[in-house]
């Protein structure tokens, strides 16, 4: 992959580096000792970590150290598997979102999500996209027209499907089902972003999009990507935290993992000597 | 000379239950193709316009002018009254069982053992309960509330056969609408969940759309079912002979199933009425058969469309 | 705009779920139903709190039809409700002076004192006064109501075995070639084909087993009843073919393709690996394959009405009329009077019929439900 894909040179750096995750002003995303337990068996161990705005932030490890699980707690989808427990504390734009009272169908709004596979409705692409907004009570045919436009052009699908947008969205290559559904999550205009390894499962030109296209969406959100293509994790993102069988190892600007780590166990992950 | 991998002889012993099982199969093939061609070769010819549309006001028994519209008419009425009561129920147990049940948990386990219970309880048992529950208990209810001298609700009805056959297709309808959720790729579920919607919202806007083709089918089965049952509507509702067909939920009806057993048992002459006889059982055959084969076909689709999702 | 679930709480979701809930329950509610109503018929006769002996007491006078009410006459009468319906006050006069006469004529009977639904004369032979030794018999009509459900019992049990032993070699051994040896291709046309057979109504089967199986097998075997338990067993096995060959083609499938691909690439055949490998292996679920089969047979009702003769004669002959437990509810109860012994009877006898079909359902789902898990843990 690497080969296909020198590292870009990513726009962070020319503009200098961003400011050690230690200095971050306006972090959106904030835990505290967050745990999680699947029955018995402990997930995630006191992880904290402070996530800045409008920067994109990967999680790496290898499968099964925690990070989809991780990415999971931000918007709440663990609650749908019902062994599972959480402890600790977790603040969006300040606000606990662990608690009971906590309407998570807000929240959701809020945290818009992209899966590894794509997972476009069996609808026609136009309603793909409008069914958050038909969702949240927007009715309006033009304020639906513009907004689907303006997803799909904000996904860089636009152009490949403006004729065809009352089609099945199930005739779309795999690329381009995956931009779609980032268009459908972009839609309903949520704060943050998350992605969990949403290129994995696409050819390398595809992939390719998919990686200009979170380039381009964090001038507006806060993207946090689960990846397990290290090369992805350079071309991409500002922060790069890397967790190890349920904890975080380390969290810190992507170029400092990448080339001077301080724990031997990031080491030997992104060297490739395990994972 | 024999080089290593040239085919073996083969083992007789393998070739010889091969050749038997494969005959077993080929039997039941065959005594379903002998019953099938006699049926329709002996009924075939009975199946005429008149005799679809004809009524029964001439002579039952007279195989020359009998119809069976009132037959075709109360099936028809008894099945599709029927889908009214059994369609919510059957499907809302699917869907609480496949997208709300905690898998283990001990309610979730009666209920997965009632409704496979109630699909082995023998038809002439719902029989029993049709007259002990729905006429006597309920429609007896009905009558001493409205005070009527003369049972109006508490006596073999149309209602209340349908409701029997109901309770009896239960099963089939939760079986073949939870096959058809279990289809939907489970991401579609997750990316409704993660766009804000609410559970609710996203059983009626995504999973229920994608399941119709399974509840379709559901429906369709338990109407084949339904319509060639004959016990539970013997002492329910079906009757020997009316003038007329059912003209409210009160009333009694003729029936395909029910004028076959009629034929077989009651008539005056069986071989002389026997042409009226398979002629009933080839419309009956064509109902049952033709529904089971489009919900064969829905079936494989749903079967193809989830080994694709999964 | 907060994330704090502020006044409105999402009721309608809350509301849905539990009425989502309920009428899922609705279905442990209709088995139970089922139990109530078809036992509460049932019930009194088991606790012994009917008495057909009560009946046979000596008539009332003519001038009772004045004092009783419509429903005790009907009752006492022994009249259906139509017919009741349909008599006018000289005609239920007279029945009852008949009544008296008949009475009076009738020899003093030491059988008519008998309470015949209790429980000895269910079960063990009785030696009635017409008869020379004690006998097993159902005889529900005239003076004394003979109910001994022996005779049933084994007419329902012949008919089954014979239904097992014709069905069960036939769609084990289909499913065992079906499921492992077939043609994949020939496969995905044989089974649903198999199948089909169940969407032949069971009165269908009656009928033809009546018509044309009958005179087939009785010129072939040239025994002396054309209707017989045998020949309502062939039949019978041809309802519960289906069911027994879908449980068992299930079973047999779900066994991990695994084991058969480890035994084939030791150089065993197709048929030794479903033979020694996955036959085995399924075990539990071709048992429960059975068990549900004879499950099916003792609760079929059309076909043993049409094709079995209808005798309820205690004989271990296989080749003499027989008459079931289902089909004779399905014959009688349309003749009794609601509330009578004999239309409790009939109750006790489906009550019976539903503890047995409930046992052997839930014996056959424990065992599919362990072999699932074995077969699961396994992988």
């Amino acid at each position: 992959m690497s080969d296909v894909f020198p590292p870009r040179p990513r726009p962070a750096t020319e503009s200098g580096s961003p400011p050690s995750p230690e200095a971050v002003q306006r972090s959106i995303i904030e835990t505290e000792g967050l745990s999680l337990f699947y029955g018995k068996a402990q997930a995630l161990k006191s992880i904290s970590l402070k996530i800045q705005e409008k920067v994109v932030t990967a999680f790496i490890g290898p499968s099964g150290c925690g990070k989809s699980t991780f990415l999971r707690c931000f918007n709440r989808m663990n609650d749908l598997i019902d062994t599972v427990r959480v402890q600790g504390q977790c603040r969006i734009g300040g606000e606990d979102i662990l608690g009971p009272d906590v309407d998570v169908i807000e929240l959701r709004k809020r945290v818009g999500m992209v899966f590894q596979k794509s997972n476009p409705f069996p609808k026609s692409i136009f309603e793909n996209i409008a069914y958050g907004l038909r969702l949240h009570g927007t009715r309006d045919r033009k304020t639906l027209d513009e907004v689907v436009e303006r997803s799909l052009r904000g996904a860089a699908l636009w152009d490949e499907v403006k004729d065809r947008l009352h089609e099945s969205a199930l005739g779309l290559s795999g690329g381009q089902q995956q931009r779609l559904c980032i268009a459908r999550a972009i839609a309903i205009r949520p704060e943050i972003l998350l992605m969990d390894e949403p290129a994995s499962a696409l050819d390398p030109i595809a992939t390719m999009k998919v990686e200009e296209l979170i380039l381009d969406l964090k001038k507006e959100f806060t993207i946090v990507i689960v990846t397990h293509n290290m090369q992805q994790a350079t071309r991409i993102s500002d922060y790069t935290a890397f967790f190890y069988i349920g904890e975080l190892i380390e969290y810190d600007r992507t170029t400092r993992i990448f080339t001077n780590p301080q724990r031997k166990q990031t080491e030997d992950y992104v060297t490739g000597r395990f994972g | 000379m024999k080089g290593r991998f040239n085919k073996p002889s083969i083992d007789p012993v393998a070739a010889f239950f091969t050749g038997l099982t494969g005959l077993a199969t080929l039997f039941i093939l065959a005594i379903l193709g002998v019953i099938l061609g006699y049926l329709f070769w002996r009924g075939g010819g009975q199946v005429s316009w008149h005799f679809i549309t004809g009524g029964t006001d001439t002579d039952m028994f007279d195989a020359s002018r009998a119809g069976i519209f009132p037959m075709i008419i109360g099936t028809a009425a008894r099945v599709l009254l029927m889908t009214v009561f059994v369609i919510p129920v059957g499907v809302i147990t699917a869907i609480y069982l496949t997208e709300y049940a905690r898998s283990g948990s001990l309610l979730t386990r009666f209920i997965r053992s009632a409704v496979n219970n109630l699909a082995g309880v023998p038809s002439i048992v719902f029989g029993l309960f049709g007259v002990g529950f729905f006429i006597s208990f309920l429609g007896g209810s009905l009558d001493s509330l409205s005070g009527s001298p003369e049972p109006h609700w508490g006596k073999p009805a149309l209602l209340w056969a349908s409701l029997t056959l109901a309770v009896m297709t239960v099963p089939v309808v939760i079986v073949a609408t939870e096959e058809a959720l279990k289809a939907i790729q489970p991401g579609l579920r997750e990316a409704s969940l993660a766009l804000g919607a609410t559970k609710l919202e996203t059983i009626l806007r995504i999973v229920l759309p994608n399941a119709l083709p399974g509840i379709l089918t559901g429906g369709i089965l338990a109407i084949s079912r339904a319509a060639g049952e004959v016990a539970p509507i013997l002492f329910t509702g079906a009757a020997y002979y009316l003038r007329d067909t059912p003209k409210s939920l009160t009333d009694q009806f003729m029936d395909l199933a029910y004028h076959v057993y009629v034929l077989s048992t009651q008539s005056p002459n069986v071989e002389l009425t026997s042409p009226i006889l398979f002629g009933t059982v080839v419309v009956l055959l064509a109902l049952t058969f033709g529904l089971n084969l489009i919900a064969v076909i829905v079936r494989s689709r749903i079967r193809r469309q989830m080994r694709a999702a999964h | 705009m907060g994330i704090r679930r502020g006044h409105q709480a999402r009721l309608g979701e809350v509301i849905a779920e539990k009425l989502i809930l309920a009428i899922s329950l609705s279905t442990i509610a209709m088995v139970f139903l089922i139990f109530l109503f078809v036992g509460r018929e049932a019930f009194p006769v088991l606790l012994g709190r009917v008495s057909s002996a009560a009946a046979q007491e000596k008539p009332l006078p003519v001038e009772a039809m004045n004092t009783l009410t419509p429903a005790q006459l009907r009752a006492y009468l022994g009249l259906s409700a139509q017919e009741f319906s349909s008599m006018d006050r000289d005609t239920i006069q007279s029945l009852m002076e008949v009544r008296i006469e008949a009475s009076a004529e009738e020899k003093p009977s030491r059988d008519a004192e008998l309470n015949t639904v209790a429980w000895r004369y269910l079960l063990f032979p009785f030696q009635w006064s017409d008869y020379d030794k004690p006998v097993y018999v159902w005889q529900p009509v005239s003076g004394i109501h003979k109910y001994n459900i022996m005779p049933l019992v084994v007419g329902s049990l012949k008919t089954t075995i014979v239904a097992l032993l014709f069905a069960v070699p036939l769609s084990l051994a289909a499913a065992i070639y079906v499921s492992q040896l077939a043609n994949p291709r020939w496969k995905e046309w044989i089974k649903p084909a198999i199948e089909m057979l169940s969407a032949v109504p069971s009165v269908v089967l009656g009928a033809f087993a009546l018509l044309v199986l009958a005179t087939a097998l009785q010129s072939l075997f040239g025994y002396q009843y054309r209707l017989n338990a045998f020949l309502a067993g062939i039949a019978l096995g041809l309802t519960c073919v289906p069911v027994i060959f879908s449980i068992a083609e299930d079973a047999l499938t779900s066994v991990p393709r695994s084991y058969t691909q480890a035994a084939l690439a030791l150089g065993a055949s197709k048929w030794a690996a479903a033979w020694q490998i996955v036959v085995p292996a399924a075990i539990p679920g071709l048992f429960a394959a059975v068990v549900l089969g004879f499950g099916r047979c003792i609760g079929e009702t059309m076909v043993v009405l049409i094709a079995s003769g209808n005798a309820a004669i205690l004989s271990p002959s296989l080749i003499e009329p027989v008459r079931t437990i289902t089909a004779t509810i399905a014959a009688e109860l349309g003749e009794t009077v609601v509330g009578g012994h004999h239309y409790r009877m009939l109750f006790v006898l489906g009550t019976l019929l539903f503890i047995v079909t409930f046992l052997t359902n839930l014996a056959g789902d424990v065992v599919i439900h362990r072999l699932k898990g074995r077969l699961e843990g396994k992988k």
